[in-house]
């Protein structure tokens, strides 16, 4: 080991250290979120609201809801924000998250292919569409990834009566992937699709795409806000993320929601209680 | 087709721009790739020079199962890594997750094998030629294998290189232990996935573009120093 090896190795070092990414020093929290809410753009337009308020920092991890419940449940996020109700006050109960909040709702809708094969067009009752789409055995992709809207999906299907589990991989095609990746297998091979409206609105690839069935009640997506439990945690930031969820049901996040829009269109409309 | 074109105009308006969202990806992709490419040399190199100049037991096994490991699929390293780092994991501690540092961990794991195995048959070969020459010069193996990793330094440029392409390259890794945050962990792969997702292939395919010319303008620096390095020492 000479004195060149040891230059040779101070140059490795400082290059290292050059390289490797230092972290960030300011105030952020991690939130688990859906795909919906950041692939709509949602998070970009109401974060450097609040980060300007408060800088206050928000980090968001963008998943399936039944994959960000377990960053939750894990402890690798400090807030959870998704849509599946049921799932979400299951998880309070079961002692990993506390505080759950109405936030805010928009709705699903059957997207399918404009000639509609199935012909279940125009009509406002999800039920029929599904138990149409189902007789016409016309191709229809499901998420299959535990997210919100695949739970959805799957409580439709009960609703109306259809099994679905008896005809996978026919029609009824699993594709175990977020709503974007599923809008765009639905438009290579003309199938119907469940999507939440905030990722169809944001959707570019739509090809023969197009709105099939909405506004039948029961397509209702309300999302909601917890803190994960510092008891189980202990280094969640409380305080921050606590600052995080006041403010999205303040007016003043409230009002950021609302003011969201794409094309004109409100993607979500904010109904938090006070 | 019009997509393909669009792709390219979207490339092209981005580097033209100078878009600063677009510079961020680009220089954490770099960062990361360069810090596990670093890490994954310094140890790798002299682990493949080892296992090639010494003879011991469970060597055959060793080198089958590092040949093996170059296969190891991205997304399976970004699990077990996820796993480590979770806070619920052993080494959640840490709270390295979703971090940079998180993806240089996980990229490192990936493309090691790569670089050890790799340089591990380089070293043998060039071990198989200079044998005699070494012993009879009173080499032992730590020295012969520093003389033969030297020896062969032109050829490990391009493992090693080979180690950057996958690591800039892959997505299932980082996407699972950076999470895709914006501006935090957001690199070029995850940014293309993101942009598929949201049905904006023209962008998706134009970002691709991006990557694709700087890998290439990397291999093309590196093919340039070690043209002008053989031409002045031989």
């Amino acid at each position: 080991m000479g004195l060149r090896h040891a230059a040779w190795a101070a140059v490795l070092v400082a290059a290292l250290g050059a390289a490797v990414p230092g972290a960030h020093a300011q105030k952020y929290i991690t939130v688990a979120s859906t795909t919906s809410t950041e692939q709509s753009g949602l998070f970009r337009h109401i974060l450097p609201l609040f980060h300007s308020e408060t800088g206050i920092e928000v980090r968001v991890v963008a998943l399936g809801t039944g994959q960000a419940l377990d960053l939750g449940r894990r402890g690798d996020a400090d807030v959870v924000l998704v849509h599946d109700r049921a799932a979400e006050e299951r998880f309070v109960e079961q002692g990993y998250a506390i505080g759950r909040k109405d936030l805010m709702y928009n709705d699903f809708i059957l997207v399918g292919p404009k000639r509609d094969p199935a012909r279940v067009g125009g009509g406002k009752d999800i039920m029929t569409a599904l138990r149409a789409i189902s007789a016409a055995r016309a191709p229809f992709v499901s998420r299959g990834d535990r997210s919100g809207t695949h739970a959805a999906e799957l409580r439709f299907w009960k609703l109306a009566g259809v099994d679905v589990a008896a005809s996978g991989g026919t029609w009824y095609r699993e594709t175990g992937s977020g709503m974007g990746p599923a809008l765009n297998t639905a438009s290579a091979m003309n199938a119907y699709v469940l999507s939440d409206r905030a990722t169809w609105l944001s959707f570019k690839n739509r090809g023969e795409l197009a709105i099939v069935v909405e506004g039948d009640p029961r397509l209702y997506n309300q999302y909601g806000v917890m803190l994960v439990e510092p008891a189980r945690h202990a280094h969640v930031k409380r305080e921050l993320a606590e600052t995080f969820i006041a403010w999205l049901v303040s007016p003043a996040g409230q009002k950021a929601i609302a003011s969201y829009r794409i094309g004109g269109e409100q993607l979500f409309f904010p109904n938090a209680k006070p | 087709m019009s997509e393909i074109t669009q792709a390219f105009a979207a490339a092209a308006a981005m580097i033209a721009g100078l878009d600063a969202k677009l510079v961020e990806i680009v220089t954490l992709s770099l960062r990361v790739s360069l810090a596990a490419v670093l890490i994954a040399s310094v140890i790798g190199l002299p682990l493949g020079a080892a296992v090639a100049v010494n003879r011991f037991a469970g060597r055959r096994p060793l080198i089958v199962v590092l040949n093996a490991l170059m296969g190891l699929p991205p997304v399976v390293v970004g699990l077990v890594v996820y796993l480590m780092l979770s806070r619920a994991g052993p080494l959640g501690e840490l709270g390295i997750l979703f971090t940079p540092a998180a993806m240089v961990v996980a990229q490192t794991i990936l493309i090691l094998p790569i670089v050890a195995a790799l340089s591990r048959q380089v070293v043998e070969d060039a071990w198989e030629e200079y044998r005699e020459q070494l012993r009879s010069l009173g080499a032992g193996p730590a020295q012969s294998a520093v003389t033969l990793l030297w020896d062969t330094r032109y050829s490990l440029v391009t493992i090693v290189l080979a180690g950057f392409g996958r690591a800039a390259a892959e997505v299932g890794a980082v996407m699972i232990v950076g999470g895709n945050i914006d501006g935090v962990t957001r690199v070029m792969t995850t940014a293309i996935a993101l942009e598929t997702s949201k049905g904006d292939l023209p962008l998706a395919l134009g970002l691709g573009v991006i990557l694709l010319a700087l890998v290439l303008a990397l291999n093309a620096a590196a093919y340039w120093v070690k043209e002008a390095a053989q031409r002045r020492l031989g």
